[in-house]
């Protein structure tokens, strides 16, 4: 297998705190790669990192070999890193379609065509319509995002990153939040992402995790703790203890 | 040249007392008061009022210029300004504008738009020389006074319990709140003391800013100066950014005349862009 | 090939109502052209609406769209009308059209060296940074005073005939004539721009840069770029003032025009093309009436206006429009008609 997508002692320090500490991390394609951890193990800000939200102040990240370390955050989504967000970030006076729509054109190297009107491309509109169809946001198509429910703006945070076809997709806990009858809905969505997109996928919830990885990395206080299949990381007695809230023996 | 220094720093300092309110406001609440200088033109037409036309001595006419403004800091901030605190800065820029369009136009109609003067006493007016440093008297009474004010809100916030809170509110309101402490009450006391300040502030500079109905338009942009170059976090970041633009600005005036206040807006996009959280703020974490 | 399904249908037909020509549109221009030849007496205040028009729509292309507030968008207009007023007064360009072109990529030159000024930082940065810059080119053109007149003003410019025809009057006939279709020119621009993906990339910036980053739009170029527009139509705006009058002075770059303009666009409503243009027929005839009555105090209705706006409510405020709008939709039969042909679309197996 490839590696895609890889860290090479990426670091990032705050005043006082090191957020990131140390991480070397590999993602082959295709991968369904999960990052568990405890509560402030660095899993957000280590996404931060991989998007160019935030600079690191160590290390590396590498693309296809190529390094991305300084590569602006809009930039990384054209070569393919997308990610959604824990706490949903939409445009609220945007409907579903003009903001798939606008993804999709984005994507298309389109968006500074500001002489066609929106909606004349007719690709263009049947390829959003195919993407909310995915999702199941056809219903609501038309309403302003903001007054969506929860669980159908949770979709669109998915469905926005899709529409932008990433290689590498960073999910930050998709199902956060979501009251239990719609948490289907978009664990279905997850599970259904095609074949050759690679997923990293932050969660909480250890049963999504453990149907859904192939593979599982173990943060904690910023560093790599442990990594392997879900069986090895199940068995593995540090990560118990770690969640159990005590000190790994040998750490 | 010690003497452009004197007076910048007389200039300054009476920025300081004009602004300090305003850095108060801006930190507490977010609020991006346009106004401010409205408070201190009050302070002085009253001042003008008292002394010139009631015959008021000019220092029994400072504490009343500052009771009065604080007074109507006060009612204003009560019944106009608390509806605003929560509205986008748009909203707040918008209302803050329209009530100095009131005011500028409302003491246009009351007292005229030429300029006024105040009568200071004669042992006020001259200069004395100092070692070779020509000494304005009215300017080195600004000084003492400023100076001792700065004294006293540097005591104020740092040595009483109300400082306390009123810095914890500054730092963290909803934290504050929590910790049950009433942030509306202390913004409306800090809002009207402000005023206050802006008012005597707005009566010391009669003499040497000269006072018309567009005073708060004018000054707008000094006081702005001030608080973002200064930032919010403390006075002592007003307070050396009131000396740094009452020196610059005087000096600038002084040897490069032609350039006039191109200096003073140079300085402060210059900063601006620089450091956006003001010169002498505590770095953010952000 | 596959045929097209409803909900395809649907939402293209959705996507495009929006940029569709609305029946009052029509009206509204056809009165605003009509003007020329059965309003000659109010020409004069008329050419003060269109270019106050088309500087409010500058400000909504920044303010309403894109989310930046500036408090010296007068920086623009002033730059453009001393551009235009120097052209005619040195007869360097005597074609005002062509004038007019320049002091608008002028304005836009200017725009974007400033734009990269206002990209960082908060709401109070940018209302200083656009404040101070307004400023320093009011004290600029103070300090040139053998080259823009100083405090006097630019006075003694002669504007040559429109295309070498058409003089411009002292009833402002021609001015008139002449300002309305630029506007007309601009506003159709403007309604383009803002009905296309770009336009739709700048309500997503304004709405949540963070998000727009993440879908691949370059948040700070979007910016730059509209921002660069916007002053090329501030600029064009001043031009036609001065053009229109042969006159340019410092009160172009005060802070009481861009505040004056601010609100205008609130009266008019921000974020939709026609509120500049609303907002500057209401507060012109405001203007003309009050005034009249008291010239040195009119300062005081603005702010009385603004602080009852706010207090008010700035969405309660264009709830006035409410039946207008309701209206609009019942005088829409066009659109009436294509949404039940969808509908009848979409029930079809």
């Amino acid at each position: 297998m490839t590696v895609v997508l890889e860290t090479i002692n990426l670091a990032k320090r705050f005043t006082g705190i090191i957020a990131t500490n140390d991480v070397s991390l590999r993602i082959e394609k295709g991968a369904r790669h999960a990052l568990i951890g405890p509560n402030g193990a660095g899993k957000t800000t280590l996404i931060n990192l991989l998007t160019g939200v935030m600079k690191p102040s160590g290390g590396r990240i590498l693309l296809d070999g190529e390094d991305i370390s300084d590569v602006p955050t809009h930039k990384r989504v054209r070569l393919g890193i997308v990610r959604t967000f824990q706490i949903n970030q939409l445009f609220g006076d945007l409907t579903p379609l003009e903001t798939i729509g606008l993804a999709v054109s984005e994507r298309r190297g389109q968006g500074l065509d500001w002489w066609r009107i929106v909606g004349s491309r007719p690709d263009l509109v049947s390829e959003s319509v195919g993407i909310l169809e995915r999702f199941h946001l056809t219903d609501v198509i038309e309403e302003r995002t903001a007054v969506l429910p929860y669980g159908k703006q949770r979709l669109l945070e998915i469905a926005v990153a899709i529409a932008c076809r990433p290689r590498v997709l960073l999910l930050d806990e998709p199902a956060a939040g979501v009251p239990e009858d719609e948490r289907h809905e978009i664990l279905s969505a997850v599970a259904a992402l095609p074949d050759d997109v690679t997923v990293l996928l932050i969660e909480h919830d250890m049963d999504i995790v453990f149907s859904f990885a192939d593979r599982i990395s173990v943060l904690v206080n910023g560093a790599l703790f442990v990594e392997g299949t879900p069986e090895e990381v199940a068995r593995d007695a540090r990560v118990k203890a770690v969640y159990l809230g005590e000190e790994p023996v040998d750490a | 040249m010690l003497t452009i220094l004197f007076d910048g720093i007389a200039y300054g300092m009476l920025l300081f007392v004009l602004a300090s309110g305003l850095a108060v406001t801006l930190g507490l609440m977010n609020f991006v008061n346009l106004a401010h200088g409205s408070f201190a033109m009050a302070g002085g037409y009253i001042t003008v009022v008292l002394v010139n036309w009631l015959g008021f001595p000019f220092f029994a006419s400072l504490p009343l210029a500052f009771a009065a403004s604080a007074v109507i800091g006060f009612i204003f901030e009560r019944t106009l300004y608390v509806h605003v605190y929560r509205k986008p800065h748009l909203d707040q820029v918008l209302f803050t504008i329209g009530l100095v369009f009131m005011s500028v136009a409302a003491l246009d109609y009351v007292m005229g738009s030429s300029q006024v003067f105040v009568q200071v006493p004669d042992y006020l007016q001259g200069q004395f020389n100092f070692f070779g440093v020509g000494i304005g008297r009215y300017r080195l009474l600004i000084i003492v006074i400023c100076g001792l004010l700065t004294i006293a809100l540097q005591f104020i916030l740092a040595g009483t319990r109300f400082g306390s809170r009123l810095r914890a509110a500054v730092d963290d309101s909803r934290v504050a709140r929590g910790l049950g402490i009433n942030v509306n009450r202390i913004f409306a006391f800090t809002f009207a003391f402000g005023s206050g300040l802006a008012g005597l502030g707005g009566a010391l500079g009669v003499e040497i800013l000269g006072l018309d109905p567009t005073f708060p338009l004018k000054f707008m942009i000094y006081f702005l100066i001030v608080v973002t170059v200064g930032g919010t976090s403390s006075i002592t970041g007003p307070f050396l950014a009131s000396l740094l633009l009452g020196i610059s600005d005087v000096a600038g005036k002084y040897y490069v005349p032609t350039l006039g206040s191109f200096v003073i807006y140079t300085i402060m996009i210059v900063v601006l862009i620089w450091r956006p959280q003001g010169l002498f703020s505590r770095a953010s974490s952000r | 090939m596959i045929p097209p399904r409803p909900t395809i249908l649907a939402a293209t037909e959705w996507l495009s109502a929006r940029a569709r020509w609305h029946p009052l549109e029509f009206v509204f221009w056809i009165v605003a052209f009509a003007a020329i030849w059965l309003m000659p007496e109010r020409h004069l205040i008329l050419t003060e609406i269109a270019w106050l028009a088309l500087f409010a729509l500058s400000l909504d292309l920044i303010l309403g769209y894109a989310g930046i507030i500036s408090l010296g968008h007068a920086a623009f207009f002033g730059f453009g009308g001393y551009i235009a007023a120097l052209l005619a007064k040195y007869e360097i360009v005597n074609e005002p059209v062509l004038a007019l072109l320049i002091a608008g990529v002028g304005a836009m030159a200017l725009g974007f060296v400033t734009s990269f000024l206002v990209l960082r930082g908060s709401d109070l940065t940018r209302l200083m940074v656009t404040l101070g810059v307004a400023l320093l080119l009011r004290e600029l053109a103070n300090r040139y005073g053998w080259l823009t007149g100083g405090a006097d003003g630019l006075q003694g410019a002669i504007i040559q005939p429109l295309f070498g025809t058409f003089r411009f009057d002292m009833f402002g006939h021609t001015g008139y004539a002449y300002s309305v279709t630029v506007l007309f020119i601009l506003f159709l621009i403007a309604r383009r721009l803002v009905n296309s993906p770009f336009g739709l990339s700048l309500m997503s910036v304004k709405g949540n840069p963070l998000r727009s980053s993440a879908i691949g739009i370059s948040v700070d170029a979007r910016l730059v770029a509209i921002y660069t527009i916007a002053a090329g139509y501030a600029g064009i705006a001043g031009a036609l003032l001065a053009q229109t009058t042969a006159f340019a002075s410092l009160e172009m770059f005060s802070f009481d025009r861009s505040a004056d303009l601010l609100l205008v666009l609130i009266i008019g409503g921000a974020g939709y093309l026609y509120g500049g243009m609303i907002g500057a027929i209401i507060f012109k005839v405001m203007q003309d009436y009050l005034s009249a009555l008291t010239p040195q105090y009119w300062p005081f209705w603005i702010g009385l206006v603004l602080v009852v706006i706010v207090l008010v409510g700035r969405d309660r405020i264009t709830t006035w429009t409410t039946p207008f709008r309701r209206l609009a939709a019942r005088l829409d039969w066009r659109a009436a008609r294509r949404a039940a042909a969808a509908s009848n679309e979409g029930q079809k197996p």
